[in-house]
């Protein structure tokens, strides 16, 4: 790449956490004026990439980044937020960051006011200068206008519908001196289909008067209306570095998930000899309310004896499902389990009807951290079916530690747990031997349905491998319907009978896991839905 | 060297400190003429004393509730169980037995409200539980005077109605624990045997407690509340029986430091007891939500073995009285140390 005026230029940028490899030989360029499209499946190293932009303390405490970035043509290494400001750059989150009990102008000028000296602060120093409420309205306004939307600047930001609030969270980088690079992280993931278009021009209002722009987002359709050129990352690499100018979404979505994998794929079911008729469990119209993964109205049938994959892009719900079945999340519908119905919000009862769940918050929900391996595994199993308890007296029920660490050291064995002894902490043990330690728990109460959240999430290759073997195994040896909720597709595609891809809050369709990545997607992205009749209808 | 970093690391430097500064009493107490069977004997008998009130700690730590400093909410139930049996005027085996079934039921009434007031300020326990302890002394000082007490023995002599300040046990079951099977080994030196089995007794029914399916589930809402919800547990409920187990034990711890000492304090004295038992068991090495029978051994033996030691042989030595200082720098210290190095602990 030649020395061109470009305003941002990223060289081989590599970062690794540790010894997991995040980002890999990072390298594109982004001209002055340009807005660039960001576009990746979740942990496909995007956030991390704007994090090394955006100068975070994460970056530089966890022992920097490789490779070069060119910025204006100084080669730049901020040690923090601020100098990236400084030097012109400006980020908005996904999550506001707005003071509610402010005004719109006051929120845009935030600790950029403008003020009008007086006798005091002459005497005292400028701190003290008064703030000039007109000048701050009028430069909010100005700042408005430039992304051509109506918004009275006087208004208090907690009276503000959502959408809005994103622009002014874009104004207030624009608004300070020199910005040349915004980075828009997801803006239009709480924005309606029109407010989101009016982001869109209003970004590229912004492009015309010489803002370059790093548009994140996973609406597809979005990445090719309003980009000039676009990044896809995957797994820490640069797939493609394109001009968006004819590229289709369907081309996206497949550089998006599509991976070089082999065909070494476990051998499945013969799905078709599985009766349709045997359905397990069933849920009508379910609606859980999961902070962030919340779902509106699923409706969904689960077969007797499969696994079944629920996919998806993060925040789309997948896993307020398991959760809201469990009833740890409050949720509303109904679910019928083995023709029955199951109360919800009552988690007892559905661990007594066989439903175990192992949780995706591993340290937080999954695991009691400063008790040893065995209680872990056998403390479900013994609070809900009363096994590893020894009765005395007809009445009193004691812990039978002696069959706990037996049946503990079974697990430990059959699941490759390394430990000292089945009394460590787990506290000390590796993340996929947590993990492994979760799944024994789950396994000594003898479900008859399993939820299985982020099974691998934050753990290395070989125990993804030994977690998935040992899903797949149990699932045979007692046929265990299994339900694995997961944001990596391969591994889905690698394990489930069926996989059902969850996009804002509903069920989009359900693919076999052979599907052309392509249409995996492409249903991730919301771009169509596959209705009950099993046609496509498209959305976008 | 290694295994010694390890011990120091294991029982902390604190513990190590007081252990020593402890030893180094007794080594220096024949020189200022002070008995060492002596000071064995008033070790003990206070080890006795405060023992149980100590032991009341665990059930609420364990279950997440924090320290109980609302632990006069128990000690009154003991004192409305000590007062009642004497108004039956029952002597003996008896009137202990009666003090201690009274006191148990009123505190099982306590302990179940305190308990439900304490899982409406989840997060706040320590602060509101210290609150709820000092406030209620206040409502039972009216109590006493207003409750219709008749018992000449406790009934204040000059109107025959309110109870005194001190009510003296002479007469009916003053050193009934103590005395049982007691050994003398001289005239300076009696071991109160029965009142070291009784402590190991109710030791062994905590252990036991928490041996059981409900004592682990307990536990485990103490060590992780989320875990327990997803486990189906019902968490409040939990903290609702550790509440009441821990102010049904210090009902009986109040008893038995009564029987010993031969009279029932009234009014403000159980205000006395909340801190120093606290700080006994964090100096034993408990933390804000890990508790031990252990550590409660160790706490209440170097925290009384201090209380102790310093009058007699610092006050031979240096011939002021500095046992007062002493016992609130360590007792306060202690809390201060242990909550601070708690929330290091539990993230």
């Amino acid at each position: 790449m030649a020395a061109t005026d470009a305003l941002l230029r990223v060289e081989d940028v590599g970062k690794s956490y540790n010894e997991n490899i995040v980002l890999k030989d990072i390298s594109f360029s982004l001209e002055k004026g340009q807005i660039l499209g960001l576009v990746g499946e979740n942990g496909a190293g995007k956030s991390t990439l704007m994090n090394i932009l955006f100068g975070m303390n994460v970056i530089v405490e966890t022992g920097g980044y490789e490779g070069e970035i060119y910025f204006d043509g100084k080669k730049i290494n901020f040690k923090s937020p601020v100098d990236a400001l400084n030097a012109g750059i400006g980020m908005v989150h996904q999550e506001f960051s707005l003071i509610p009990g402010f005004t719109v102008a006051e929120n845009i000028l935030l600790n950029m006011e403008n003020t009008k000296s007086s006798i005091i602060s002459k005497i005292f120093g400028k701190k003290l200068e008064t703030i000039d409420q007109e000048k701050i309205k009028k430069n909010a306004k100005d700042a408005i206008d430039l992304l051509g939307v109506s918004l009275d600047t006087d208004t208090f930001v907690s009276e503000i519908p959502v959408g809005y609030k994103q622009f002014i969270e874009i104004a207030r980088e624009i608004k300070r001196d020199q910005v040349k690079l915004i980075i828009l992280d997801e803006p239009t993931a709480v924005l309606t289909e029109t407010e989101a278009d009016i982001l869109l021009a209003s970004m590229k209002r912004l492009a015309g008067l010489g803002v370059s722009i790093v548009f994140i987002s996973h609406r597809l359709r979005e990445i090719t209306m309003a980009c000039d050129k676009m990044v896809v990352l995957r797994d820490g690499n640069v797939v493609v570095e394109v001009p968006t100018e004819g590229v289709n979404v369907r081309q996206i979505a497949n550089w998006m998930v599509g991976r070089d994998i082999g065909n070494d794929k476990i051998e499945k079911h013969d799905i078709s000899e599985m009766d349709e008729k045997d359905i397990i469990f069933e849920t009508k119209n379910l609606w859980v309310d999961m902070p962030g993964e919340s779902i509106k109205d699923v409706s969904l049938k689960i077969r007797k004896g499969e696994i079944l994959g629920i996919g998806g892009l993060a925040g789309q719900g997948k896993l307020g499902f398991p959760n809201g079945v469990m009833g740890l999340f409050y949720s509303g519908g109904e679910i019928i389990f083995e023709n029955e119905p199951l109360t919800l919000n009552n988690t007892l009862e559905a661990l007594e009807r066989g439903i175990a769940f192992v949780s995706e918050d591993r340290r937080g929900v999954g695991l009691l951290l400063d008790e040893p391996i065995d209680w872990n595994i056998s403390f479900n199993a013994m609070q809900v079916q009363d096994k590893f308890l020894k009765t005395y007296l007809g009445f009193m029920k004691f812990r039978d530690d002696k069959l706990m660490r037996t049946v503990a050291n079974e697990y430990i064995d059959q699941l490759e747990i390394k430990c000292t002894s089945e009394k460590q902490l787990v506290r000390n043990l590796s993340g996929g031997n947590q993990q492994k330690v979760c799944l024994a728990k789950a396994f000594a109460m003898n479900p008859k349905l399993l939820f299985v959240s982020e099974p691998t999430r934050g753990i290395d290759v070989g125990a993804k491998q030994l977690v998935l073997d040992s899903l797949r195994k149990y699932n045979e040896e007692n046929g265990t319907t299994i339900v694995v909720i997961s944001s990596e597709l391969e591994e889905l595609r690698s394990i489930s009978d069926r996989i059902a891809i969850v996009c804002e809050g509903e069920i989009f369709g359900i693919l076999p896991p052979e599907t052309d990545i392509t249409e995996f997607g492409l249903l991730m992205s919301g771009e169509y839905k596959i209705n009950e009749e099993g046609e496509k209808v498209w959305l976008r | 060297m290694v295994a010694i970093n390890r011990f120091i690391k294991d029982f902390g430097i604190a513990r190590i400190i007081i252990a020593i500064f402890l030893l180094s009493l007794f080594i220096v107490a024949p020189i200022f003429g002070v008995r060492v069977d002596q000071s064995i004997n008033d070790v003990i008998v206070r080890f006795g004393m405060n023992s149980i009130m100590v032991l009341s700690m665990v059930p609420m730590i364990q279950s997440g509730c924090g320290l109980n400093f609302g632990l006069p909410v128990g000690l009154i139930a003991g004192m409305l169980g000590a007062v009642i049996s004497l108004e039956f005027g029952a002597v003996g085996f008896a009137g202990i037995a009666i003090a201690f079934a009274v006191g148990i039921f009123f505190a099982a009434i306590f302990g179940f409200v305190y308990g439900m007031l304490l899982n409406r300020v989840k997060g706040d326990e320590m602060i509101i539980a210290t609150y709820v302890g000092f406030s209620f002394v206040f409502l039972m000082n009216i109590m006493w005077l207003v409750l219709p007490f008749k018992s000449p023995a406790s009934v204040q002599g000059f109107k025959g109605e309110g109870l005194r300040t001190t009510i003296s046990l002479d007469k009916f079951w003053i050193h009934q624990l103590n005395d049982f099977w007691k050994i003398k080994v001289n005239d300076y030196w009696t071991i109160p045997t029965g009142m070291l089995l009784f402590f190991a007794f109710m030791a062994v029914l905590v252990w036991l407690f928490f041996k059981t399916k409900t004592g682990t589930a307990i536990t485990a809402v103490g060590s992780n509340p989320d875990y327990a919800r997803a486990a189906g547990i019902s968490i409040n409920k939990m903290r609702i029986i550790s509440v009441m187990l821990s102010t049904m034990l210090a009902a009986v711890g109040m008893i038995v430091y009564e029987q010993s000492y031969g009279f029932i304090g009234m009014y403000n004295s159980p205000l006395a007891f909340a801190f120093p038992s606290v700080a006994a068991v964090l100096l034993g090495g408990a933390s804000v939500n890990k508790a031990t029978i252990l550590n409660v051994v160790i706490g209440i033996f170097l925290f009384q073995g201090i209380l102790t030691m310093t009058p007699s042989v610092i006050n031979s030595a240096i011939n002021i009285d500095v046992s007062e200082i002493i016992r609130i720098i360590v007792s306060n210290g202690m809390i201060v140390y242990a909550l601070t190095r708690g929330k290091k602990g539990g993230e």
